[in-house]
């Protein structure tokens, strides 16, 4: 059994599928920020999934963006940590709008030659979780999908 | 102030309106020579297309208004790194309205967020070509009458034509209207479009290889260009190519008031001893597109006549 210290104020993403806290914590950027502690718990036994990966992120709250997160994987369980206690459990949802967090693949998008342009997906099918570009509807399947199929 | 992305920025009832008033252009032209007279069309063109801005400037012309614009993207400022939005912005300045093609998908709708007059998407790239789509519609309801209760056989390069997906996605909004799909195996309509259009509308069709195997039930037949780049190997295209051209022998297997359409321009799809049939309605086809954007532009400027 390994201990990890209780955190004071931030985040437990917990039920993050195995072996994909590492894309998580690159896709949300956590790198960047340098003054808070980080734990990346992965393999971790879980009676649900199997296997689970376990962030806890030691931050103000406010700091991570759960929209980006409800896109990565919106399975993940956001426990919200004041005084050392959970005070909200967040249930991620898949946002109708993601602005530069992935990028149009297709070379045929007006995006490829302006590159100031945002990048913007929309959902438009909650239920198969498919994102399609704003400018050319070129499908993006989200981030879990994309790594499970 | 309204825009027009894809063809399914109308709902049903707003392109009834277009549609009649497309056919009432069509029996009163003079009613409408001088319903835009003061007003400019900018024809914004990245590539070229001429049959596309012809059609839009003759379109212009004949409601009084008059027309501006470029052709190739060489002679715009495109040329010296301009991007869409700023030409379009700078363009609202000279025009009332707009209608751009360009060969990069979501280009229109990147001019439209900052423009300042309504911006018409003329053709992005394999994206959208909503005109065109609007085009077929007011031939169909011409010339049957009605956008329901038809069985409609789209012939063909289907894997690739815009026009195609773009007409399905219109005609499913319609009651009891069924497709025959007649191409090759390796040219039938994408899967997102029997997934996400046909089958998610519940819209009966079938998938056959041969024209002759659909003539029969066809109230409209739809007629498009296979390149023979497209085929896999020089055998396969040898073999299957007569299959896919229109002649007079195959046109005695349709109905009688079944019509011929094709968006054009044609090659050797449509053999020309077809042209004289009654039944071939492509080249009216192609007046009715000037009569669609004729309403297109009343409707986008908000011109009451």
């Amino acid at each position: 059994m390994i201990n990890v210290g209780a955190i004071k104020e931030g985040y437990v993403l917990d039920h993050i599928q195995a072996g994909m806290a590492l894309q998580i914590y690159n896709d949300l950027n956590l790198k960047a920020m340098k003054d808070c502690t980080i734990a990346i718990i992965t393999n971790v036994c879980s009676q649900t999934m199997g296997r689970k990966d376990i962030l806890k992120v030691e931050c103000p709250l406010g700091s991570i963006d759960l929209d980006v997160l409800g896109f990565l994987d919106h399975n993940i369980t956001v426990n919200v940590i004041e005084n050392e206690t959970i005070i909200e459990k967040k249930k991620l949802k898949l946002p109708k709008q993601i602005c530069n967090i992935i990028k149009c693949k297709n070379p045929r998008c007006i995006t490829s030659i302006e590159q100031e342009l945002d990048q913007i997906f929309l959902l438009t099918d909650a239920e198969k979780e498919i994102y399609r570009c704003k400018y050319c509807e070129e499908k993006y399947r989200s981030h879990k999908h994309n790594k499970l199929n | 102030m309204r825009h027009l992305m894809s063809p399914l920025d109308f709902s049903v009832k707003e392109l009834d309106s277009l549609l009649a008033l497309a056919d009432d252009i069509e029996k009163n032209p003079a009613k409408y020579a001088h319903a835009c007279d003061g007003k400019i069309l900018a024809t914004c063109f990245y590539e070229p297309s001429t049959r596309t801005r012809l059609s839009f400037e003759s379109a212009m012309l004949r409601l009084g208004g008059q027309v501006l614009g470029f052709s190739e993207a060489g002679s715009s400022s495109a040329a010296k790194g301009e991007s869409v939005s700023d030409t379009i912005r700078v363009i609202s300045c000279y025009a009332d309205i707009c209608a751009i093609r360009h060969p990069k998908e979501g280009a229109p709708l990147v001019g439209s967020q900052k423009s300042l007059i309504p911006v018409i998407n003329a053709g992005d790239g394999g994206h959208q070509h909503p005109t065109q789509t609007l085009t077929d519609l007011l031939t169909i309801k011409q010339k049957k009458g009605r956008l329901d209760h038809l069985t409609i056989g789209l012939c063909g390069d289907l894997k690739f034509g815009r026009t195609v997906h773009s007409l399905i996605e219109a005609l499913v909004r319609y009651e009891d209207v069924s497709f025959v799909l007649i191409s090759p195996e390796e040219l039938r309509v994408p899967s997102y479009i029997r997934e996400e259009v046909l089958d998610a509308n519940n819209i009966p069709y079938k998938e056959v290889e041969r024209l002759e195997d659909a003539m029969a039930d066809l109230d409209i037949l739809y007629m498009t260009r296979i390149q023979k780049e497209r085929f896999f190997n020089e055998e396969e295209y040898l073999r299957m190519k007569g299959f896919y051209i229109l002649d007079p022998k195959k046109m005695e297997l349709a109905k009688d008031d079944m019509i011929v359409m094709h968006p054009l321009p044609r090659v050797n799809e449509i053999s020309v001893e077809v042209d004289t049939d009654d039944r071939a309605n492509y080249f009216e086809q192609a007046q009715y597109g000037v009569y669609v954007r004729m309403a297109l532009i009343l409707t986008l400027l908000e011109v009451q006549v």
